[in-house]
């Protein structure tokens, strides 16, 4: 068993908005850990709280967020406990982070190789001769062609997917042991894209770095992650290996999702779920997916449900799994 | 899954929306303004004396009420001929809030016309309008105004045209940019599409959404109109005497200032001074409140 | 056998780049469309699905007629859409309807809805105001929304009912073709397929045809009939949607179905051959404009440009490999 990279528990973040007078409840109660060298993908849709999980992971909330209860452990130490001071050290070396739009985290104004430096140069004390090779390096791992001469360009001339591995290359430059991309993909063409993933696993191989990889792409979560976790209005409702996921979901919100996915080729009727997600400043009593759930029970809509253990490494935040067990349970003693 | 019926979880309007509307409301500003607008539509009623002639009984230069020799029968004192200060004043915000109020629309109306059919249409009426626009923001306001008093000869409503004519360019830069922006919006494309005419689509899909900009820009310059109106006053070409006007009244006083009748031009002008203020800060509450990015922090 | 609906033949679209001042006019061309043919039926679903810059957006701007062709027909019932004026014009804009990506900025924020869906009712017919609601109530339902939502306004729903809001606007007047351009991309997961399912749903019931132009292929072969594979302005590859999954013949195809994400972490992998960028269509490569990228490029294939043969019924390909 691969040693904890990361563990998250508890974890509460909450939105202030209206100067205080209303509460948006982002994430609630999350708990997932991370070993070394694993992946896992974040999953779920807008507003489910993917974003705002790992923004409180690197520190980089909103004025109007906090982080309100529980603890983020890397390696042992609590992040939420740390400075700003203290965060900002952590960021670069120990965490890489690899956003959606890669124009809006390339400063249009520095070169490349500045802004590729720059992690190295702050956190691993690098300069001169040996910073530039590192430089060289990093632009070769993420496969930019003829590196020396690209480094000393600028972010406008290149091309969508080659800004997206300069983002990456910066990510990788203090030699982080967990990297975190959120939805990176989303913007770039299909072939890209698929160039995109190869080349992040083939990194991963290559340097053992842990990656959480948030993206609303079922199809992204088969390709590369090891693991899974499913997010809905802020909380994680099924967690487990991708394989057991995939093949037989435990929470409805897992089976709608994988339901309503497109399959190549199939021309069978994609499952709509009705409804919409629920607005977070106002969520319904009981479990939050009630009101869309097929499979509600009376007791979905008063209780909100507990983490069941599905398998090993497997929950599901659900009344059903639960129910399915005590009926088994109650047949073993009659 | 009922697809065929499925209903939108819609949110109805709270009536606690409503009194948060109202708290919001900015106050300094309306404090202000709502004396003014009262007074100006209520003159008639409100003002003690006929603005225009002589009160009787009383002297010249007599000074406000809490100084040596003044009577609370003329509160605010007389001028150079005995009439009411006080009354003067009332009357006079009728015309510099008339004037200033009707010469914005008319510039705002003419500029926000120009800015759009500069905007939308492009090619060379863009190029054109835009070239009289450059052309006619290197006239310097005033002189062209007066210029224009003095060709047409002074009466309210000259001076309302006047104004509008002066200052519409500043719209029509701004409106213009908007346009430009509203032009590729999918709305305006699906418009087209769909047939439209472009009347149709600059009355339907353009004006609507650039009377924002209009109406916060008419707040912010409302201010410099009624300036130039008491401007023009003062110099002789505004609305003509006897009919008062702040401006007027500061350019008639403006002889005797030495002579220590101080409160025939401070009156006015701390008027002036208010209305422009409260115009201005109104202007930028608007501006704040419309802006949908910056309403609900 | 019947004439199709809507035929393109051979349309080309070049946009004229300037470069160098204003009386050196040396102009650029930006080829955006180079020589695509294809016909859509009543009631039948095309998917167009290509990358940037595949001219994917200014073929659906030529349908529009948001911009005419710089050569080559397209033809609607038979009749030249660009020679179109007056009533004849009007019929066509009545019977071709868009419904673009972005819901937010799709519907114009001041007008309620029930004005918004009327409008083209308005500018094509004239109804009586009790009719034309009737008729606003009446598609509203059809897309799965209460009659009574006509008075909100847009802000007051959410990015999947706002597009059902676009589609009911562009089925207002009995169209019978919708240019669906990225439909669902701006849209959450489940949502998206509430929208292809309702999508379908309607073609079923009202025969309306649709040129549904995506970048996800599995999206695309589920509510197309038919596909074109875009690249760089010309169509590379023609089939019947399944046929196009299950027996891609282009080398470009082959890597966009290889591209594709896995619906299932155990579905066999392999690695993408293409390397490279997407050139720019200022500069396009010679002769078959993919070779530059293709893993079985030819020396043929930098001379020459690739005509498209029909290698099965209704399977046509432009590749020399074939």
């Amino acid at each position: 068993m691969s040693a904890l990279l990361l563990e998250v528990r508890g974890l509460q973040t909450h939105y202030f908005t209206f100067g205080g007078s209303r509460i948006v409840k982002a994430v609630e109660n999350v708990s997932f850990t991370l070993g070394e060298g694993e992946t896992l993908g974040l999953v779920g849709e807008s507003g489910c709280g993917k974003t705002t999980t790992c923004l409180s992971i690197v520190g980089l909330l909103p004025p109007a967020a906090r982080v309100v209860g529980g603890e983020i452990r890397l390696n042992g130490t609590d992040l939420t406990k740390m400075s700003a001071r203290e965060m900002g050290r952590v960021r670069g070396s120990a965490i890489g982070m690899i956003l959606q739009d890669p124009m809006a985290s390339l400063n249009p104004l520095f070169s490349i190789y500045t802004q590729v430096a720059e992690p190295a140069y702050y956190h691993l004390g690098m300069r001169r001769r040996s910073l530039r090779r590192r430089v060289e390096e990093l632009l070769r791992a993420v496969r930019i062609p003829s590196p020396a001469m690209r480094m000393r360009g600028y972010p406008h001339q290149m091309s969508g997917g080659m800004r997206q591995r300069i983002v990456g290359a910066i990510a990788l430059a203090g030699g982080p042991k967990l990297i975190i991309a959120d939805e990176p993909t989303t913007n770039l063409d299909v072939t890209i894209q698929a160039q995109y993933l190869d080349l992040l696993m083939d990194i991963q191989l290559e340097t053992g770095v842990a990656l959480i990889f948030v993206t609303h792409n079922l199809g992204i979560v088969a390709k590369m992650c090891d693991r899974m976790a499913v997010m809905y209005a802020g909380r994680i409702v099924e967690m487990g290996a991708v394989r057991d996921l995939f093949n037989a979901p435990k929470h409805p919100y897992t089976k709608a999702l994988l339901g309503s996915m497109a399959k190549l080729g199939s021309k069978e009727p994609l499952f709509a779920i009705p409804g919409q997600p629920p607005d977070l400043a106002r969520p319904p009593p009981g479990c939050a997916f009630h009101p869309r759930c097929a499979e509600a029970m009376p007791r979905c809509a008063t209780q909100d449900p507990e983490d069941v253990e599905c398998g090993p490494n497997w929950t599901a935040r659900c009344w059903l799994p639960q129910r399915a067990a005590e009926v088994v349970h109650d047949r073993a003693d009659a | 899954m009922s697809i065929t019926t499925a209903p939108p979880v819609i949110e109805v309007q709270a009536p606690s929306q409503v009194r948060r509307w109202v708290r919001e409301l900015p106050l300094l500003p309306l404090l202000i303004l709502v004396p003014f607008v009262l007074a100006a539509v209520f003159a008639d009623f409100i003002a003690p004396y006929d603005p225009t002639e002589p009160v009787q009984g009383a002297k010249i230069f007599v000074p406000p009420f809490w100084m040596d020799g003044g009577s609370t029968a003329t509160l605010l004192g007389t001028d150079f001929q005995g009439r009411d200060s006080l009354s003067r004043l009332i009357f006079g915000a009728r015309v510099s809030l008339v004037v200033g109020l009707m010469g914005t629309v008319v510039a705002g109306s003419l500029g926000t016309a120009f800015g759009i059919l500069s905007g939308y249409l492009g090619g060379w009426v863009d190029q054109a309008i835009m070239r009289l626009t450059d052309a006619w923001l290197a006239l310097p306001a005033l002189v062209f105004a007066i210029f224009l008093a003095t060709v047409v000869g002074p009466s309210m409503w000259n001076i309302v045209i006047i104004l509008g004519l002066v200052y519409w360019t500043r719209y029509a830069r701004v409106i213009r940019g908007e346009v430009l922006s509203l032009r590729e919006r999918e709305y305006v494309q699906l418009a087209e599409i769909a047939g439209a005419s472009r009347l149709r689509v600059i009355l339907r899909h353009i004006l609507p959404n650039v009377l924002n900009t209009a109406m916060v820009l008419a707040s912010l310059t409302i201010g410099v109109v009624i300036i130039a109106e008491a401007s023009l006053s003062f110099l002789g070409v505004g609305v003509p005497p006897p009919e008062p006007a702040w401006g007027l009244m500061l350019s008639e006083a403006r002889s005797t200032l030495m002579a220590g009748n101080w409160w025939l031009t401070v009156f006015p002008g701390i008027c002036i001074l208010l209305v422009v203020l409260a115009t201005q800060l109104l202007g930028d509450w608007l501006r704040i409140r419309l802006d949908p990015q910056q309403r609900n922090l | 056998m019947t004439a199709p609906m809507l035929e393109l033949r051979e349309v080309r679209k070049y946009f004229p780049v300037g470069t160098g001042s204003f009386l050196q006019r040396k102009t650029a061309w930006v080829k955006a469309v180079e020589g695509i043919s294809f016909t859509i039926a009543a009631a039948e679903t095309l998917g167009l699905i290509g990358e940037s810059g595949c001219g994917k957006t200014t073929t659906s701007k030529l349908i529009l007629l948001q911009e005419r062709p710089t050569a080559g027909t397209i033809r609607f019932d038979g009749q030249d859409v660009a020679a179109l004026k007056g009533p004849a014009l009007m019929r066509y804009r009545r019977a071709v309807q868009v419904v673009f990506q972005d819901p937010f900025g799709s519907l114009s924020p001041r007008m309620r809805v029930g004005s918004i869906i009327s409008e083209p009712l308005e500018i094509h017919t004239d109804l009586s105001g009790a009719a034309m609601r009737e008729r606003v109530a009446e598609v509203l339902e059809l897309v799965g929304l209460r009659p009574d939502v006509a008075n909100l306004f847009p802000h007051e729903f959410s990015g999947g009912q706002r597009q059902r809001v676009a589609i009911a606007r562009a089925l207002a007047t009995n169209t019978r073709l919708i240019v669906l351009d990225e439909p669902v991309s701006a849209l959450d997961v489940s949502i998206r397929a509430q929208i292809i399912t309702q999508l379908e749903h309607l073609q079923r019931t009202l025969g309306v045809s649709y040129l549904f132009i995506g970048h996800d292929l599995a999206t695309v072969a589920h509510i197309s009939h038919r596909i074109a594979v875009m690249y760089l302005g010309q169509i590379v590859e023609t089939a019947d949607s399944t046929e196009l999954c299950t027996n891609p013949l282009h080398p470009y195809t082959q890597a966009l179905l290889i591209a594709a994400l896995p619906a299932h972490p155990d579905a066999k992998r392999e690695r993408l051959a293409l390397t490279g960028e997407i050139p720019s269509a200022l500069a396009p490569p010679s002769g078959c404009r993919f070779h530059t990228r293709c893993p079985r490029a030819m020396p043929r294939c930098a001379e020459e440009v690739p005509v498209s043969r029909e290698l099965a019924p209704g399977h046509a390909v432009a590749c020399h490999l074939y």
